[in-house]
C-alpha cells in the first residue's frame, strides 16, 4: 500500500495516443474538433490522419450536430473539445442529435473539472455528470490513470451507444487494481479494506488510495473503489463494499449537486443502507482561485484532507 | 427509382396531403396547422420527385436523406411517409395519443425518420455532418433540409452555413419554407432573419428561390440545383403559412390551433372542391 507508484502521464496524452493508434488501423475513426487539437493533444493525429480530422472551428454546437451527422454516415466519431464547453455550449445538441437519436458519439470532455485551475469558471466543468445523468441514452465514464483512459478509449470505439467521457491533463499515478480487466460499467477495485470505502472517480482516485495508506499507517483498513463510470452506476460494487464497511466517502472533481455522491446517497438509502457517509466534491460556491492541486486542496481533495474526511467520519460512527 | 408523376397528378396529391394533415390534427386535437400546410407542396415534390429515398431503400448508405429541421411540421411528414409507403396511414389516427410513436416532432421510431428532431437550429448541422460523410465516402447521395425562417434567429445555423461553405459541401441543399411568419408575428417583426439571400450568399452559398407552394416550380427549380459548384445551396421557398385553406392562410393563430368542428368542415369543403376541380 505504501509503496511509492509509478508516475504515468497525463491521461490526456494517453488518450491521444490510443485514439491514434486506433485511428491509424481504423480508417473509420473521424474526430470532430472546434479549434482543440491543440489542446487535445491531437496535432500529431491531424498532421498523420488528416482525413480522418474534421476541425469546425470554435462553434461547439454545429461541432456536435456535425459530429451526430457524421456519425450517421457509419463513422466513429470522436468529438473533442473543452469539456466545459462541450458539455453546456452543445448540451441540447448532446441531448438530441446525439442521446436521443442514438448516435454512437465519443464526446470526449478534455481539461475535465478544475484543470484549467486560474483560468476560472468559464473554463471548470464541475456540472457534466450530474446533467448526463438526467440524459437517457449516454453513458458517463470518467477515468482515473492511464490504464482506465486507455481502456475506456478503446471500449468506446467499439460500443454502440453514445458515450461522454471526460478527463484532466496533469500527469496521472499507474494505480494498482485488485482484477486487471476492465470494462465500461464495472467498477475498478484499487485496494480491498474493511473499516471505510472511499468510492472515488477520476482525478480524485489517486488520493483516495493515498489516505488509505495513511489510514492503514493508523490500523484503519481502506477500500478504494474507482468509480470510472458513473452512469450506468455499478450498484452491486457499491453495495458490497457498502455493507462491509463502516462509513464510506465518495470523492470527485464535480459539484456535490447531483454527481457520483449523490447517485451512490440515492442507491444506499433506497437499498436501507444507512451509515456514515461524506460526499467530498465541490460545494455550491463560486469555486476558490489557484492550480488544480492549489484547490483540490482548498477542498480537502488530498491524501491528508481524505484522511481526515474518513477519520472524522469514523468517529462519528 | 426516382417516382415520377405529372403536374396534375402532384396537384392533386398537394391538396390530398392537407386534407389528411387536417384530419389527423382534428382527431388528436393537437399539431401544427400552418406550418405542416406551408410546406406540405415541399415535402410533395422533394419524395416524390427529387428524393431517391423509399421504404425499399431506406437502409441502403447511397440513399438521398431528408432531414427535417423545422421539426414541428411533422404532419405534412408523416403524411407523405405514409403515403409513399413507409407505414399505413390508418397508423396516424394514433397521432399524439398516449403511447403512439407518431408524435408532434420527427422521431427515428418512426419509420422513414433519419433524426430526431423538433428543438430548433439542428437541422443544418446534422445535414453538414451528413454531407461531410458522403463526401468522405466519395458517395453521391445528397442531403437536403428543410428549414423554418423563424429558426433561422437560431446562432447554430449559422456555425453551420459558415462549415458548410467551407468544406464546399455542394451535396447539401437546405430549403427554407419562408412562410415569414412565427409564432409572435411576422419575422420582420420578431427579429428580422432579412436580407437572407445576401447572407447565405455572403456565407458562400448558391440561394435560389421559388414558390414554395408551387409544385411546379418547386419541381423546376429543385431539377435546376447544380450539385458541383463547390458550395451548398439555399432554396428559399416562398410559401403561405396555412396555404391551401383561406382562412388559414397568413394568421398566426394558425401556427399550432386546431380547427373547432365548424372550421374543420369549412376547410374540408374548400379542400375537397378543390380535389373535385382537379380530378
Amino acid at each position: 500500500m505504501n509503496e511509492k507508484l509509478n508516475m504515468g502521464r497525463a491521461n490526456l496524452q494517453e488518450f491521444s495516443s490510443t485514439l491514434q493508434k486506433l485511428a491509424e488501423n481504423h480508417k473509420n475513426i473521424f474526430v470532430v474538433t472546434s479549434d482543440s487539437r491543440g489542446s487535445g493533444k491531437l496535432v500529431a493525429f491531424a498532421e498523420k490522419l488528416p482525413e480522418q480530422m474534421v476541425e469546425v472551428g470554435i462553434a461547439e454546437q454545429n461541432l456536435v450536430g456535425v459530429s451526430a451527422g457524421l456519425a450517421s454516415t457509419g463513422k466513429k466519431v470522436f468529438t473533442v473539445s473543452p469539456a466545459s464547453f462541450l458539455t453546456t455550449r452543445s448540451l441540447e445538441q448532446v441531448k438530441n442529435d446525439v442521446a436521443y437519436s442514438d448516435q454512437s458519439v465519443v464526446l470526449v470532455g478534455i481539461s475535465g473539472g478544475v484543470s484549467y485551475g486560474s483560468l476560472g469558471s468559464t473554463h471548470h466543468s464541475l456540472h457534466d455528470v450530474a446533467v448526463f445523468r438526467a440524459i437517457h441514452n449516454i453513458d458517463v465514464v470518467v477515468p482515473a490513470d492511464n490504464f482506465e483512459t486507455r481502456e475506456t478509449i478503446i471500449a468506446a470505439s467499439k460500443s454502440n451507444k453514445p458515450v461522454f467521457v471526460k478527463f484532466g491533463k496533469k500527469p496521472m499515478p499507474d494505480l494498482p487494481r485488485v482484477e486487471s480487466s476492465f470494462r465500461i460499467g464495472k467498477a475498478s477495485t484499487i485496494c480491498k479494506g474493511n473499516d471505510i470505502a472511499f468510492i472515488a472517480c477520476g482525478e480524485t482516485v489517486a488520493p483516495a488510495y493515498e489516505a488509505a495508506g495513511l489510514l492503514e499507517e493508523k490500523g484503519i483498513s481502506a477500500e478504494v473503489i474507482s468509480m470510472h463510470t458513473v452512469k450506468p452506476l455499478d450498484e452491486e460494487a457499491i453495495l458490497i463494499s457498502a455493507k462491509k464497511c463502516m462509513a464510506i466517502i465518495t470523492v470527485e472533481e464535480h459539484s456535490t449537486n447531483g454527481g457520483l455522491g449523490e447517485a451512490c446517497a440515492s442507491l444506499l438509502i433506497q437499498n436501507r443502507i444507512c451509515k456514515p457517509f461524506k460526499i467530498v466534491g465541490f460545494p455550491d460556491e463560486d469555486t476558490v482561485s489557484g492550480s488544480q492541486i492549489e484547490i483540490f486542496k482548498h477542498y480537502g481533495i488530498t491524501a491528508e484532507g481524505l484522511f481526515e474526511t474518513a477519520k472524522n467520519l469514523l468517529n462519528e460512527e | 427509382m426516382i417516382k415520377k408523376f405529372t403536374n396534375k397528378e402532384l396537384k392533386l396529391k398537394s391538396v390530398q396531403y392537407r386534407i389528411d394533415i387536417l384530419k389527423y390534427i382534428k382527431m388528436a386535437n393537437a399539431g401544427h396547422t400552418g406550418g405542416s400546410l406551408s410546406c406540405t407542396d415541399i415535402l410533395n415534390v422533394l419524395y416524390n420527385e427529387v428524393l431517391n429515398v423509399s421504404p425499399d431503400n431506406f437502409y441502403d448508405p447511397g440513399r438521398d436523406r431528408y432531414i427535417q429541421s423545422k421539426g414541428h411540421s411533422v404532419e405534412a411528414l408523416y403524411v407523405v411517409l405514409a403515403d409513399i409507403g413507409f407505414f399505413p396511414k390508418s397508423d396516424l389516427e394514433t397521432l399524439c395519443k398516449y403511447n403512439s410513436v407518431y408524435i408532434g416532432h420527427p422521431t427515428r421510431k418512426v419509420n422513414g425518420i433519419e433524426f430526431n428532431t423538433g428543438a430548433l437550429g439542428h437541422g443544418l448541422p446534422i445535414s453538414a455532418g451528413i454531407a461531410l460523410g458522403a463526401k468522405q465516402d466519395d458517395a453521391f447521395y445528397k442531403v437536403f433540409t428543410l428549414l423554418g425562417d423563424g429558426e433561422l434567429a437560431e446562432g447554430s445555423n449559422w456555425e453551420a452555413a459558415m462549415m458548410a461553405a467551407h468544406y464546399k459541401l455542394d451535396n447539401l441543399v437546405a430549403i427554407l419554407d419562408h412562410n415569414a411568419l412565427q409564432i409572435t408575428g411576422p419575422n420582420r417583426e420578431v427579429c428580422s432573419p432579412y436580407p437572407i439571400d445576401e447572407k447565405f450568399r455572403a456565407f458562400g452559398w448558391n440561394v435560389l428561390e421559388t414558390n414554395g407552394n408551387d409544385v411546379v416550380q418547386l419541381k423546376e427549380t429543385l431539377s435546376s440545383i447544380d450539385f458541383e459548384t463547390g458550395k451548398p445551396t439555399l432554396i428559399i421557398a416562398n410559401t403561405t403559412k396555412g396555404a391551401g385553406v383561406s382562412f388559414m392562410e397568413n394568421e398566426k393563430k394558425w401556427h399550432h390551433g386546431v380547427p373547432t368542428d365548424e372550421q374543420y368542415e369549412l376547410a374540408m369543403e374548400e379542400l375537397e372542391t378543390k380535389l373535385a376541380e382537379l380530378v
